[in-house]
């Protein structure tokens, strides 16, 4: 099977789902109205709420929601074969994730751009309002674990990326200094940082860094996610210009600039899929496919992240109504093309089928290293640059996604404990550096304590990432949901997937804790009884309201 | 409108929307450090005007680097080439 018809249906598909399937819902379903006043509008206050161009809205959009975990998901789950990624990634983009984005941005404006976090306990009570807080903690609990081990891995295979990716911190700061004090052109600032990040990876290969096997008694990839924790500490400190935002903005150039790329030498190169499209022969310890795929891919089909980002930043900014579709849907368009190229690059990047089983050699042993070096093989075959610096690109580009994801969560992670800090009226809490110790202690003790001494906690709790972030998906589309019906709208295209991802989630979460208590691993077994509950009662909660408002709306008719 | 002319209204657009991306983001954030920055010198300036003793004088010499900038276009608007204070040294 040729790469480029996976690659032309894929895209294809979810092209159509945005002529036409997005056009749908956003004509009949969400309604959405070209002269409704936008809070952007209504409330601007050139800060938080500012009409912002649909363009430059879906590039901050989309940098703000691709990470590295639409590139690890897809490259885990491939282990059941190319066809069951392939179909979730295009279908899940299609039915479940644009509906989800788009419906988060349209619910948010129409109540005054409040989160969903806020919207939950208004539009749904405040029970839900207290489980989605517990979700949203364990998600960036997770994220900043699982990322650490990532890109400490990463860094580990490949040690000539070790120079550009610290490097890439180096040159965030120098374009910071020379926009903010400097004044220089914006543009001439992007093609210096653009180009100086390129060069880092070009020498990266020719002088690798690998630390020593063991740092007073540490092994390499401890001692690495302790030097990540470190700096994701300091970087969460800093002003935010000083070095977030320049990182975040070199970072989306160059996933821009990645996935044209890949994109391009998959076409030239015509790559074959090597990779079984139903893998029967899974490795030992492999979990079943129903219901594990569902929440192993959740960034890249349908992801709950995707849902803060809309409420919380995109729909205070966005500038008429209608520029929902274009920004949400798309937005989900472009992550699934991202995890589509993840996809291609397990399972068509490898000389033959044996290669492949290698590196498949058991559940979750694909990962970043599958994507880094079977995208690093099409890369050099279709553009004829070097494989190493190709390795070196790929992973420098999933690296930095990862830690820009890193920097942000943990700094989201203080700010709950700060919050927590001034809710229960603890004032050592309420200070920056102590509550970035906290978020960064419980990193920590999530990536050792279920990883030994190892550190790699993060990556055995993937699916766990998975499962609690479907769930905060299913909370968004609960709360769009009980809007629509309000409407009298309506409520199959959101309802399945909201049933759909409950029912998924409530079975991996089972299968997974017998799966824990088998092996007595007593931490990922309490974590898991925690979502396993979060679970429950989220589907109570969605349960009991629907019936709530369709009653009160069937009254309503009535009367 | 002419190649160039045309080519120069694009750039400018460019930028404008390139700067746009840059900020969004961030807007609150950079927002709120520059009040926060902004309360502080106020409460300097206030506490200097009234005769009040000044709590934020033990951080004066900290502050000294992020007020550098603006001292020195200050001294430079009141027709002054240098320094008109001898321990505020900018140029």
């Amino acid at each position: 099977m040729s790469a480029i018809v996976l690659l032309i249906l894929g895209l294809g598909g979810m092209a159509a789902g945005y002529f036409f399937y997005s056009r749908f819902i956003a004509d009949k379903i969400y309604k959405l109205d070209p002269d409704f006043e936008t809070p952007a509008h209504s409330m601007e206050d050139g800060v938080d709420f500012v009409p912002t161009n649909k363009f430059v809205l879906w590039g901050h959009h989309f940098t703000s929601v691709a990470g590295a975990a639409p590139i690890v998901g897809p490259a885990i789950a491939v282990i059941w074969g190319w066809l069951p990624a392939f179909l979730w990634v295009v279908f899940g983009t299609i039915f479940f994730a644009g509906v989800h984005d788009s419906g988060a941005i349209w619910a948010s404006v129409r109540n005054r751009a409040q989160s969903v976090g806020s919207l939950t306990g208004e539009v749904v009570g405040p029970r839900a309002r207290s489980v989605f807080m517990i979700v949203i903690f364990l998600v960036l609990l997770m994220v900043n674990a699982v990322f650490g081990v990532v890109i400490a891995r990463l860094l580990i295979n490949n040690p000539g990326a070790v120079v550009p990716v610290w490097g890439a911190i180096a040159v965030a700061l120098v374009i910071g200094q020379l926009i903010y004090r400097w004044k220089l052109n914006l543009a001439v600032v992007s093609l210096l940082g653009v180009v100086a990040l390129y060069a880092l990876i070009w020498v990266g290969p020719s002088v690798p860094i690998a630390l020593p096997e063991t740092t007073f008694g540490l092994s390499a990839n401890a001692a690495w996610i302790l030097i990540l924790f470190a700096y994701a500490a300091i970087a969460s400190l800093l002003p935010v210009w000083v070095l977030l935002q320049p990182r975040d903005y070199i970072n989306g150039l160059q996933l821009f600039v990645g996935l044209i790329l890949l994109y391009g030498a998959m076409l030239i190169a015509n790559p074959t899929v090597v990779a079984p499209a139903l893998n029967v022969n899974v490795p030992e310890g492999t979990p079943p496919l129903l219901p594990l795929l569902f929440v192993t891919i959740a960034c890249g089909a349908i992801s709950g992240f995707h849902g803060l980002v809309a409420s919380g930043t995109t729909s205070k900014q966005l500038n008429k109504e209608t520029d929902a579709r274009f920004v949400g849907y798309f937005g989900a368009i472009g992550e699934g093309a991202l995890a589509l190229a993840a996809i291609l690059a397990a399972t068509a990047g490898f000389a033959s089928l044996a290669d492949w089983q290698e590196v498949y050699s058991k559940f979750g042993a694909g990962s970043l290293k599958a994507f880094v070096d079977g995208g690093a093989t099409i890369l050099s075959a279709g553009t004829g640059i070097d494989a190493a610096v190709s390795a070196t690109m790929l992973t420098v580009m999933a690296a930095l996604f990862a830690g820009t994801t890193m920097d942000t969560g943990l700094r989201l992670q203080r700010y709950i404990f700060q919050e927590w800090g001034e809710i229960y009226n603890v004032a050592w809490m309420r200070r920056p550096v102590p509550a970035t110790l906290l978020a960064v202690g419980a990193c920590i003790l999530l990536a050792f304590g279920a990883g030994g001494a190892d550190g790699s906690g993060g990556l055995l709790i993937w699916p766990l990432f998975g499962t609690t972030n479907q769930l905060l998906a299913g909370l968004t589309l609960l709360v769009v949901t009980v809007m629509l019906v309000r409407l009298g709208r309506p409520t199959l295209y959101t309802l399945v997937p909201l049933v759909f991802l409950l029912v998924m989630t409530l079975a991996a979460l089972l299968i997974q804790l017998r799966g824990f208590y088998e092996k007595q691993d007593w931490f990922l077994f309490t974590l898991d009884l925690v979502v396993l509950v979060a679970a429950v009662l989220v589907t109570l909660e969605c349960t009991a309201s629907l019936r709530r408002h369709k009653k009160a709306r069937e009254a309503e008719v009535e009367g | 409108m002419t190649l160039l002319g045309n080519f120069k209204r694009w750039y400018r657009r460019a930028g404008e929307l390139g700067a746009e991306y840059y900020n969004a983001p961030y807007r609150s954030a950079i927002a709120r450090a520059r009040r926060d920055e902004d309360d502080l010198f106020m409460l300097m300036v206030f506490s200097e005007t009234m005769g009040i003793p000044n709590p934020a004088s033990w951080y004066t010499l900290e502050l000294q680097p992020l007020l550098m900038e603006r001292f020195h276009d200050w001294h430079q608007r009141m027709g002054m080439p240098h320094s008109p204070l001898d321990n505020f040294r900018c140029c």
